[in-house]
């Protein structure tokens, strides 16, 4: 009985070598440890066995029970395992087909541009201003020390509504508003954002363009603050090694007044196609406000000094995305505008 | 202003080269746009003289040609040109010669005869035609008879030079002249500064018996100085001077016309040349002109004068426009023997607005206009009737005629070298800023720790302190100056609540897949017809431009979608699919009784066609529930509550997809499908969709800061309920029956589906609802539920005549 006990194991151990499936496992085990299965029957034909030979075989039975039924729990493993991985690989996808996006639209250029201004100016403690579009010519000009007549005026081709009224040429007025606002109180520390409109339209200019401009009013401000101000937004807005220069310049409302220039950040100043080999880009107009505007808004400019600035949007996006045209910034093709 | 390198050199000793000397113009506010270099591809051409020209053995139109060029044997050139003969000096470019646009020279056979070079032409040699006369700039270029053979032609026509081109600033008026930029040159140099000073021989006559001055109106005209010249002979100006005019890009014309101009580049101050003989009673008299007087300019256009504007008039009538351009009547010309030479000082700002009114800008009129030096007039007129002389002969009658009625004195002004110091955040020792003002001649003088600077009158555009600051902060060098940053009470940098919310829009628009657009403030007028508005609409009242540049653009827009459904309309057209775009923009409603509009900030959107089709997923078509969802999303988005939509009337929209969009019973917008109309007149394929916030209302809405509330510990109790109703009936209405019906205990109902079709008779839709609901303190009874269902079904059938189905 022992022997046969063996037998049974043996063919047991190898019928479940064989098993591929849980079907088969489940056969195997019925067949063999099942209540009709044949170690049963086996181990049900020991009370036949004398008192001796009895626990001797009950313990080989045992045996054999527990090493089949550890190899059917093996077996199953594995089998579900390798049923796992069948599916598994059954399963795969093409990873590479698109994601079910959601349609994200862009940001014009303009705007992401504006906003990366205007947080950086926040970051140096700048308000954001506001003004009028259609603009007073007293805020536009006079205010800013450009009477009638006064030859500046030609730099700015003006769209008027009628003599008094016009489109505002630059975001400037809104310095002079918010003077007048804030008089006798400083500091005054705002950027202005904002639409402008030159009678212009060509290659290189559009009738409607956008600017940034600054003000920085106070006790004491300096020409040397304005180039920190200037230097450390342009390190901020081209990169850490970008360096700056300022050239005299003129601007009624301001003086000394200063183009600044930025090193290329295309060439790092070594001359390119970008800076049309100069290693220099100029971005923004600048200065000290003139003392005759401060007087106009009511300050006392030998008590209070500040200075001014004013970039065109336009430009700034052009150099940092590398647009050719400025007329791609209004024509709105959407092929164009799904690129930023 | 375009100066000559070599030129300039006549007033300033210069050891650096023109490049170098343009940075430090550029970075001194003289700002040098380009250094064009003259005559830099131009090599090895010499003069040369044509001793004897030949018929070509084998052409009819080439001549063989002996030219020497100073190497003993004269050389045989081949040329087609026709305005040659023997005898004239020209220039010969040699073998190997390099000339303008790449041109090379070799030997060559020109129909088997040799030639060795070949005569030049001026714009072979790069020079303009249009600086050069008539005779010169067609064909070989003819040199004076007295230039000598066999030299360099670059140097005998001034092509080792180079211009530096100016981009002057409109404050610089002083540095519209030679002397005036060698002005700016010696004080960055730190040298000498050398002005030509005019020795004019006189004869015995006096000028006061042969012509007399008079200034009617003082105030537009402070100073006119006249000197008379007879005998002259009016012929070409030698070549040197030619060479100058040319590279400051005037054209020569004539002895006398090349004076007037090369002095006005040298000093600044433009000059007039009257024929003496043409002169009416050789009278002068300064006015103003009278109405509708009428003068043939030089340029041969009759002008017609008015008050507003000053003339130079003789007994006879006008003679020239003040500052602006001369008659052709008293023009000089060949036949010219005796000059009145005009140097005179007139308004800069009459003198601007007649040449805007006239529409004549000349080299004079914007001298004049910038302000020239008021008491450098009578050394001038000196100056030019000195080279008259010099170049056409003639004599200087004795005396000037200088009429200077108020005469004006050079300012003086205070200037604190401790107030340069704080206005600039610099510590520029007094000595130096001393010696900065008087390398710019102005004349200082110490007062104790201040200066107290003379400005001369060739600086009109400096007026006080702040002006002689800039003086020092440029001449110092504005790249020597640190950067601080401000010093003072910090501030905090932030938007406030209506800017940020600009930028949350605009960010929630994208994540609706919306692009953002940029378009033009201005329209066309018709927009307001293509809109379907109706003739009363009050949108059709807007701010027109008094100068636009086309219809196009000349009406400050009210509404923002057309430009919208132009911008869709234009990428249709470019054979996108779809479109789904925004905008956030200004509108400009005008105000009774106030100079400015209001302006009011919008968002407006358009839709096209569908959304993005996806590989696995059908696109959705982006029609009125797709834009509605879009308000919906942006306003929950914006923490916006209550909000509500109802059937609106525009006549932009749709009539019956349309809805007004309101929050805390305020007005925030339009949402809905294009009307018809509006659909053919952009000339859009098919139905398109758009809404419109007015974001100052919106900016206004109540967005109270969100409480919370404690998460529900008792389970949700689903139902759902379908029920028949008669098409008409709102599904707004019907919710809101819902919610009244069941109370608090209603949490939430959806509607899932509306159902027309098969089962559902004609005029009527099934919708129908899930509904859940749940209290805070106790799990709900089927009872209760029943109860509320019950009462549900019972308000939808009394108030809308719903059908409960089963």
């Amino acid at each position: 009985m022992e022997q046969k006990l063996r037998n049974l194991s043996q063919e047991a151990l190898t019928a479940l070598g064989a098993a591929h499936t849980p079907e088969e496992l489940n056969d195997i085990r019925v067949k063999y440890l099942g209540k009709k299965g044949e170690v049963t029957q086996v181990l049900r034909g020991m009370g036949a066995l004398s008192a001796e030979e009895r626990p001797k075989l009950g313990q080989v039975a045992n045996e054999v029970r527990v090493a089949i039924e550890k190899a059917l729990e093996e077996r199953n493993n594995r089998v579900k395992e390798a049923q796992k991985e069948k599916m598994l690989a059954a399963e795969t996808i093409d990873i590479t087909l698109p994601g079910n996006r959601f349609g994200l639209g862009r940001l014009h250029p303009l705007t992401q541009v504006m906003q990366e201004i205007e947080n950086i100016f926040m970051g140096l403690g700048f308000k954001i201003a506001e003004g009028p579009e259609i603009e007073l010519d007293y805020y536009n000009f006079e205010a800013l020390n450009l009477p009638k007549d006064h030859p500046a005026r030609d730099m700015q081709d003006t769209f008027f509504i009628n003599p008094e009224v016009l489109l505002r040429t630059h975001t400037s007025p809104v310095q002079a508003r918010t003077m007048e606002k804030m008089v006798p109180q400083v500091p005054i520390k705002i950027i202005c954002p904002g639409r402008v409109y030159r009678r212009d339209d060509d290659a290189t200019h559009s009738p409607m363009f956008h600017q940034v401009e600054g003000l920085v009013v106070d006790k004491h401000i300096t020409f040397a603050d304005l180039k920190g101000i200037l230097a450390t937004f342009a390190k901020q807005m081209f990169g850490p090694e970008t360096k700056t220069r300022l050239r005299p310049s003129y601007f009624p409302f301001t003086e000394p007044s200063a183009e600044v220039d930025i090193s290329c950040f295309n060439c790092k100043g070594s001359g390119c196609r970008v800076c049309k080999g100069s290693g220099w880009l100029e971005i923004l107009g600048s200065g000290m406000v003139h003392p005759r505007v401060l007087e106009m808004s009511g300050y006392n400019p030998e008590e209070v000094t500040g200075f001014a600035f004013g970039m065109g949007v336009e430009r700034i996006a052009m150099l940092k995305y590398g647009i050719d045209d400025l007329r791609l910034l209004f024509d709105n093709d959407l092929r164009f505008l799904a690129q930023f | 202003m375009r100066v000559s390198y070599q030129w300039l050199k006549d007033y300033v000793d210069i050891q650096i080269s023109p490049r170098e000397l343009a940075d430090k113009l550029t970075l001194s506010g003289l700002a040098v746009d380009v250094v064009e270099e003259l005559g830099a591809e131009i090599e090895n051409v010499v003069t040369g003289r044509i001793e004897k020209i030949e018929r070509h053995p084998n052409a009819d139109k080439l001549v063989v040609c002996q030219v020497d060029v100073g190497q003993g044997e004269p050389l045989q050139i081949v040329t087609g040109a026709t305005n040659v003969g023997e005898g004239h000096i020209i220039p010969v470019a040699l073998e190997g010669a390099k000339l303008a646009k790449g041109l090379q020279i070799k030997r060559s056979k020109l129909r088997g005869v040799e030639s060795r070079g070949m005569l030049c032409s001026g714009q072979e040699l790069g020079m303009e035609s249009k600086l050069m006369s008539s005779d010169m700039a067609n064909g070989i270029l003819i040199l004076p008879e007295d230039v000598t053979i066999g030299l360099d032609a670059k140097e005998v026509l001034g092509l080792y030079d180079s211009v530096l081109e100016l981009d002057l600033t409109p404050n610089r008026g002083d540095a519209l002249s030679m002397i005036g930029v060698a002005r700016d040159v010696a004080a960055l140099l730190n040298t000498e500064l050398k002005i030509p000073v005019p020795k004019v021989e006189e004869n015995q006559e006096n000028i006061n018996d042969l012509a007399k001055i008079e200034i009617e109106d003082p105030d537009l005209c402070r100073r006119y100085v006249g000197r008379v010249i007879k005998g002259i002979k009016v012929g070409a100006s030698p070549i040197w001077l030619q060479n100058r005019l040319r590279a400051a890009g005037v054209r020569p014309i004539s002895n006398v016309v090349d004076v007037t101009n090369y002095v006005m580049l040298e000093m600044g101050q433009p000059l007039h040349a009257f024929d003496y003989d043409k002169l009416a009673n050789h009278h002068i008299i300064v006015r103003r002109a009278k109405e509708n007087e009428k003068i043939v300019s030089l340029d041969g256009v009759e002008r017609t004068l008015n008050p507003e504007m000053l003339a130079i008039t003789d007994a006879s009538g006008p003679v020239a426009v003040a500052g602006v351009m001369g008659g052709l009547d008293s023009e000089v010309t060949d036949a010219t023997v005796n000059l009145l030479i005009e140097s005179a000082y007139f308004h800069p700002i009459n003198v601007r607005r007649t040449s805007k009114a006239l529409g004549l800008r000349s080299e004079s009129s914007v001298r004049f206009e910038k302000g020239i030096d008021v008491n450098g007039c009578r050394r001038v007129a000196d100056r030019a009737v000195q080279l008259i002389q010099q170049l056409a002969g003639g004599s200087i009658v004795a005396g000037t005629i200088d009429q200077f009625p108020n005469p004006i004195a050079e300012k003086t002004i205070l200037l604190r070298p401790s107030r340069v110091n704080w206005v600039l955040g610099v510590e520029i020792p007094k000595q130096e800023i001393f010696r900065i003002m008087e390398s710019l001649q102005f004349r200082v003088q110490e007062q104790g720790d201040d200066l107290l600077v003379t400005v001369p009158t060739f600086r009109p555009d400096i007026f006080g302190e702040w002006d002689l600051i800039e003086e020092v902060a440029r001449m110092h060098g504005f790249n020597q100056i640190p950067e601080t940053l401000p010093f003072g009470a910090s501030t905090q940098g932030v938007r406030t609540p209506e800017q940020q919310m600009n930028w949350d829009i605009r960010n929630i628009m994208i994540s609706c897949g919306f692009y953002e657009v940029v378009t033009y403030s201005f329209v066309h007028p018709r927009v307001f017809d293509l809109m379907n508005l109706p003739q009363d609409s009050k949108f059709r009242n807007a701010m027109k431009l008094q100068n636009p540049l086309s219809e196009e653009q000349s009406v400050m827009r009210t509404v923002l979608v057309p430009s919208l459904l132009e911008a869709l309309q234009k990428n249709l057209n470019r054979r996108a699919q779809s479109g789904a775009i925004f905008e956030i923009s200004r509108v400009f409603y005008p105000q009774e009784g106030q100079p400015l509009p209001e302006e009011v900030p919008v968002l407006a959107a358009v839709a096209y066609g569908n959304t993005q089709k996806i590989w696995n997923q059908p696109a959705r078509p982006m029609d009125f529930f797709f834009m509605k969802g879009v308000v919906e999303q942006l306003l929950e988005g914006l923490g916006v509550q209550n909000i509500t939509f109802s059937r609106h009337q525009d006549p932009s929209f749709h009539p019956g997809r349309c809805a007004k969009i309101e929050a805390n019973g305020q007005i925030l917008g339009v949402v809905g499908e294009l009307h018809p109309n509006v659909i053919e007149n952009y000339e859009l394929p098919g139905r398109a969709v758009a809404m419109k916030l007015d974001l100052q209302a919106l900016a206004q809405t109540n967005r109270p800061v969100k409480q919370y509330h404690g998460l529900p510990k008792f389970p949700i109790v689903e139902r759902d309920l379908a029920v028949l109703v008669q098409q008409e009936v709102l599904a707004a209405d019907m919710l809101a029956i819902i919610q009244k019906a069941a109370g608090s205990l209603l949490q939430e109902t959806e509607i899932f589906d509306i159902y027309q079709g098969s089962q559902v008779p004609e005029g009527y839709k099934s919708v129908a609802f899930a509904m859940k609901f749940q209290a805070p303190d106790r799990t709900l009874t089927d009872e209760e539920i029943n109860d509320k269902m019950q009462r549900i079904i019972k308000s939808l059938t009394a108030q809308t005549g719903a059908e409960l189905r089963k």
